[in-house]
């Protein structure tokens, strides 16, 4: 069995497992962070950015101005955003047979890996997991196609150029690699290869291992997936949370007894509490508002959002923002909302009880429809006429490059009244503000990550029990900046197996076992006799017919009778039929039983004589000799065929046939 | 051998109080617990004391599934939970889950306040039997027990129905409940795979009908509709709440909206609007175009279709109303029946099917001439030892119209659904008994199909493989026998042995099983001289015998090894010269009892072919 690493990125996995001649990719990451080395997109045109001056070098012997611009002592290339995709060399991604999805943040680069690649399998997901990361993926090609770029910035990339470059970009890796986004028909294609499951649903892959997926806990239809077959069990967890916001609950216990547990997406803030830091977001929005500034919050369409309009719609009274209007700015808003309201069987028990009576799940639904909520599909058409300030804004995309972000960031940023509040840990903030600066804007950074930390993992894994453990290099040792924080890694005794981008595994698994089934028919042939108190084996000769994976064995059919045939020459070439092979033999031949035996069947005239190793046995009136020892007997018989048989058969008597 | 056992304790060769249990693999299973419309006394749920006669049920069922939410399927529920005494686990689908104790609670609200009946189920005991219920998500496979799993499938009747999978070891059986196999205006076909079970239960409601195309009868009944409508008439169309309802209220929907039409529709009972909403948040039940279409238009958000308020029954002009319950046994549109059903311009369309002993099925048979009972409050108070029953005659002149407009699969459906299963029995249910048997001659043209009575217990056979655990290597090396290719046609015979300790079964080469069970193999051996005259020294001897061999004994192993013996597959030959005469030679053949007898005798016969 063996990994095939295709993502560096710890909670943007993409691996790859060969199990049982079958080939799972786990997950498909899309690697986003690498657009913060990009110049936002504006939406309407920007005198600031097309005004920035290009990038010469020092010496200025490379001039790239027209491709690279510098803000704030940073460079950025100047081009359509790009994403660094899983690792496409490792392995011929044509020969995958399934892809499993955890959750919607981690299918992005779905169309990637199943568009042009030659990939015919099939992508398993649940209801939510598809609808929602549909979603997700139209508003990425939305965000990008709605400011289309001339052009296409390359010569940067080239190695002997991109070494001279200033960081980060010069420590970029894999640049030429480095794609654009794709299109809505590669959306759709790609999704088309969706097969919907359920938690708990068994689904067979070609009869020979089974996956299952199992709710994790951190979004809506999140899942960690079992891949077993009879005897061996590999876990698959990713994105797990045990905080209870609104998905239905993580299951642990199915995860138990698992020979390889492979361990992905822990929360990538491990030291911001999620309810300390949804605290800060409530009342840093209240201050600003109070002070009649503006608040801006980037953020996906679809997630931690919900909470956070939950979170509000709670605050907003004892607040008194009753009349502060909330906007919600994504060309999915409308669609997110509304999906987010029929996913019952998805959501947690409090949520569910809600459908039952019958209530809308989320209480978005009511800041709607009292008018307090409103969203749109972009800043263009009724947005514009209808905007008030101050307000909140809640628009994507959270790496502030592209979407509707921009233009707030342009518009809002040189008012210190105004605050931007990151609730997405997926970029660093700084990373993300450095094309805005300088900025008078106030910048919070409130991460709300409610994906598992190590505290909770070790306690999980302890619970669970699985034999081997494989993470991503990161979890193996503190973070970089926090290198004292031995809490912040994972301890485990076997130590985990760590995995890094290229990387392949040989896991430890020895399999040793296969299911077959006896059908009824030889099942009752068989003859067990009993070796040891408790313990009967029978031996079985048996048709072993293998389909689909599928093992059974049949009782060996009798040769039919011969048809009487005039040409004989048919009949020669038939292979001669085989027999049942005898038996092995065990236990020891007890001298006087045997001697006694011997006398029944008449034969009376035995000299015995003792030897190191047992006895000796003279039939004289035969001439034979038996040679008894405690494992092994031997009949020394000249021609004499009827005999040989006769004590063949005696000696059988005491023996165990295996 | 393994048995599975299928007793009906309603719908047994009639349709109402659907309660079947079965016994499956040393498990006991109840599927549906439903009430029979057509009985006010205690026929009307299934006889529970055929499964204990003292008390508690607990201790004898494993679980119960309901399969949806109308009342002959879960209507004794209550009852049966909290009354008789259930505490195990009952399986419903979230949908079910949500709806079913509204329509419980309406059904007790009738029998207890408007019928005066006591001794029945309270709201409490609803409230405290759906606390038992455990929801079931389609295609989950739910583990009750250890070895009892059980998984629901899309049943399309109405929204939440589901099939259910009962498996127990390599034993199943199918429950379809209620199912449809044509999809509809807002509901999908009912699915399943293939799953060969060893017994398939199915309703059997159309059993003798194969209906003609969906569309021909929707258009036949908005023609109705309209005709009546034209000329100033009032259709009346009795419904339950939920389910078909929904289905017609789309069709007129879209017909009002596409003729422009303006005569008023109404919905009786509040419940429309809550019912819509449920169509809302299950819309992931729906079928595949609302589901697509749902954030742009809801299909469940009607324009021309209004509450409707009693007094509006005696309003003049045509109308067409929606009205509660389904089969005219109560309630509302039983009320507007009887101030309608006087006028021969105004029309009743039944659009499902209605139960012996209702009024829809005797207007339904033709009768034209109903006695209804009717009860004097005031005369009853004053003389409460002897209520007086008022009997009044109904002259029925209305049109009467049946459209069979219920989700359940026609002939043609459940024959369907057999090639989707592929089972191995069959038990029909949930029918009435003369049209089962016709179903049933067609069944058992293939394979053995029942319908048991109520009480009447079905036991069919099984014969399961037995899962064994088979060891990596003997089966590789079996495997690698019949080549790279496995070829159907040439089968491999394997040899191995079985152990056999406590629950476990494990299959393994015999060299294999000597070492697990730490036994000492004991060989047996066999040697037998034979004498040759051979002038040659010993070496020579052994070297021709060796050449000799090789050219009559083809196609076997033959080796002359260093240590002056000769092998013939595992058959050891070693010369050596008589004390007295050196001509004479004496040849030791050494071989062990696993020896195969005709490697044994070819060589003898390669020996005296000298």
């Amino acid at each position: 069995m063996k990994l095939y690493c295709l993502s560096g990125h710890p909670t943007l996995p993409c691996n790859v497992l060969k199990f049982k001649s079958t080939t799972i990719m786990l997950d498909c990451g899309l690697d986003t962070t690498s657009v913060l080395n990009f110049l936002p997109l504006p939406l309407v045109h920007s005198p600031r950015l097309s005004k920035l001056p290009g990038w010469v070098s020092k010496d200025g012997t490379v001039n790239l101005e027209k491709e690279l611009k510098e803000c704030a002592g940073r460079v950025f290339v100047d081009s359509q955003p790009e994403f660094c995709l899983p690792e496409r060399e490792l392995l011929d991604l044509s020969t995958i047979d399934v892809i499993l999805i955890s959750n919607y943040h981690c299918m992005m680069a779905l169309p990637y890996i199943t568009e042009h690649t030659g990939f015919t399998g099939t992508v398993y997901a649940t209801e939510p997991t598809l609808q929602i990361g549909r979603l997700l993926m139209e508003e990425l090609v939305n965000f990008m196609e709605r400011v289309p770029k001339a052009q296409s910035a390359t010569c940067w990339k080239n190695k002997e150029i991109q070494r001279m470059l200033p960081g980060p970009l010069k420590d970029a890796v894999d640049v030429w690699t480095w794609k654009r986004c794709y299109s809505m028909q590669e959306v759709n294609s790609a999704l088309s290869k969706v097969q919907l499951v359920g938690y708990s649903q068994k689904v067979e892959l070609f009869g020979a291992v089974q996956i299952s997926p199992l709710s994790s806990g951190y979004s809506l239809g999140s899942s960690n997936w079992i891949i077993q077959s009879h005897h061996e069990k590999v876990s698959y967890v990713s994105g797990s949370s045990l905080l209870t916001t609104h998905p239905q609950p993580m299951d642990q216990s199915s995860l138990k007894n698992s020979d390889v547990l492979i361990l992905t997406g822990l929360t990538q803030m491990p030291t911001a509490n999620p309810d300390g830091m949804l605290g800060e977001f409530c009342s840093n929005l209240a201050m600003t508002i109070r002070a009649g500034g503006n608040v801006l919050v980037p953020c996906y369409s679809s997630g931690v959002i919900y909470d956070l309009l939950e979170c509000l719609y709670q605050f907003i009274e004892s607040a008194s923002l009753g009349t502060t209007p909330f906007y919600f700015i994504s060309p999915v808003a409308n669609s997110s909302l509304e999906f987010s309201q029929i996913f019952a069987e998805w959501l947690c028990h409090n949520k569910q009880t809600k459908v039952y009576l019958p209530e809308p799940p989320f209480p978005h639904a009511e800041l709607i429809q009292t008018n307090k909520l409103k969203h749109y599909p972009s800043i263009h058409g009724d947005f514009s006429s209808e905007f008030r300030q101050p307000c909140v804004v809640f628009t994507g995309h959270p790496s502030l490059r592209f979407g509707d972000v921009v233009h707030f960031m342009e518009l809002w940023g040189k008012s210190s009244l105004n605050t931007i509040i990151f609730t997405e840990p997926d970029f660093s903030y700084l990373d993300a503000l450095a094309p805005y600066q300088p900025l008078a804007m106030k910048c919070v950074y409130c991460p709300i990550d409610t994906r598992l930390n190590f505290h909770q993992v070790s306690k999980l894994l302890k619970e669970v029990q699985p034999v081997h453990v494989v993470c991503p290099e990161q979890y193996t040792q503190p973070p970089l900046t926090q290198s004292h924080r031995s809490d912040l890694m994972l301890e485990l005794q076997p130590p985990p197996m760590p995995y890094r981008r290229c990387s392949v595994l040989n896991l430890p698994f020895r399999r040793r076992y296969e299911r077959v089934y006896i059908l009824p028919e030889l099942a009752n042939s068989l003859v067990p006799s009993e070796i040891k108190p408790g313990i009967s084996v029978a031996t079985v000769s048996a048709v072993l017919h293998s389909k689909d994976n599928k093992h059974t064995l049949q009782s060996v059919p009798k040769p039919p009778p011969a048809p009487p045939t005039k040409k004989r020459k048919r009949v020669m070439e038939e292979p001669p039929v085989v027999l049942a092979p005898k038996p092995l033999l065990s236990g020891a031949v007890p001298l006087e039983a045997f001697l006694a035996t011997l006398q029944k069947h008449g034969i009376t005239e035995v000299k015995v004589e003792e030897t190191a190793d047992g006895h000796i046995l003279h039939l004289q009136a035969e001439d034979t000799l038996i040679q008894l020892e405690e494992d092994g007997t031997h009949i020394v018989c000249d021609n004499n065929e009827p005999l040989r048989t006769t004590l063949r058969d005696l000696v059988l008597r005491f023996l165990q046939k295996l | 051998m393994p048995e599975i056992k299928v007793t009906p304790l309603g719908a047994g060769q009639d349709v109402g109080r659907s309660c079947i249990l079965v016994s499956i693999g040393g498990k006991n299973i109840m599927l549906d617990c439903g009430m029979h419309m057509g009985y006010n006394d205690d026929r009307r749920f299934p006889d529970f004391s055929y499964i204990t006669q003292n008390g508690r049920l607990t201790d004898f069922l494993d679980c119960v599934i309901i399969s949806h939410f109308h009342l002959d399927h879960c209507g004794a529920l209550p009852y049966m939970s909290e009354m008789v005494g259930y505490d195990g686990p009952i399986y419903m689908t979230h949908p079910t889950k949500a709806i079913c104790p509204i329509l419980l609670e309406d059904f007790r609200k009738i029998t207890v306040d408007k019928k005066g009946e006591t001794n029945f189920f309270t709201s409490q005991m609803i409230k405290d039997c759906m606390k038992k219920v455990i929801p079931l998500n389609l295609h989950q496979t739910v583990q009750v027990d250890d070895e009892l799993e059980i998984k629901a499938y899309y049943a399309g009747h109405v929204l939440g129905a589901a099939m259910v999978h009962i498996k127990v070891g390599s034993e199943s059986v199918v429950y379809t409940g209620d199912y449809n196999m044509t999809p509809d205006r807002h509901l999908g076909a009912a699915w399943i795979d293939k799953c060969r079970p060893d017994i398939l239960i199915s309703e059997s409601t159309y059993a003798t009908t194969i209906r003609d195309s969906k569309r021909c009868r929707e258009r036949d009944f908005l023609k109705k509709v309209h005709e009546t409508i034209e000329r100033g008439g009032k259709v009346l169309i009795p419904v339950f709440a939920l389910g078909r309802a929904q289905e017609l209220c789309i069709l007129l929907e879209t017909f009002w909206e596409r003729m422009n039409l303006k005569a008023p529709i109404y919905f009786s009972t509040g419940l429309t609007e809550k019912a819509n909403h449920y169509y809302k948040l299950f819309i992931t039940w729906t079928n595949q175009k609302i589901r697509k279409t749902f954030v742009q238009r809801n299909m469940f958000e009607f324009k021309h279709i209004k509450a409707f308020d009693r007094s509006y029954a005696d309003n003049p002009g045509p109308m067409v109303v929606f009205a509660t319950p389904g089969m005219l046994h109560a309630g509302q549109s039983l009320q507007i029946f009887k101030k309608w059903a006087g006028n021969e311009k105004n029309m009743v369309i039944m659009p499902g099917y209605c139960v012996q002993g209702t009024i829809g099925h005797k207007i339904l048979n033709g009768q034209r001439k109903l006695e209804m009972e009717g009860r004097a409050t005031s005369v009853t108070l004053c003389c409460p030892l002897a209520p007086i029953k008022l009997q009044i005659v109904l002259d029925v002149k209305l049109q009467v119209e049946y459209m069979s407009f219920s989700a359940h699969a026609d002939a043609k459906g459940i024959m369907q659904l057999i090639r989707m299963a592929e089972p191995r029995n069959m038990v029909l249910v949930h029918g009435e008994a003369v049209k089962m048997e016709f179903l049933k001659g067609k069944i058992e043209q293939e394979f053995n199909c029942y319908m048991p009575a109520n009480g009447e217990t079905i036991t069919v056979t099984t014969n399961p493989s037995v899962p064994v655990d088979i060891s990596l290597n003997l089966l590789k090396r079996e495997m690698a026998l019949g080549g790279p290719l496995p070829d159907p046609k040439k089968p491999r015979t394997m040899h191995g042995t079985l152990i056999m300790k406590e629950n476990s079964l494990k299959l393994v080469s015999s060299e294999q099983a000597l070492k697990e069970l730490g036994l000492n193999e004991h060989q047996l051996r066999f040697t037998c001289r034979v004498q040759l005259q051979d002038p040659h020294s010993d070496p020579d001897t052994l070297h021709r015998i060796y050449t000799h061999l090789k050219s009559v004994l083809k196609g076997y192993t033959i080796q002359h090894l260093p240590d002056g013996t000769v092998m013939v597959e595992s058959i050891v030959i070693k010369v050596s010269s008589s004390a007295e005469d050196t001509n004479t030679k004496v040849l030791l053949l050494s071989w062990s009892y696993q020896v195969k007898y005709f490697q044994c005798s070819y060589l003898t016969d390669g020996l005296y072919r000298d």
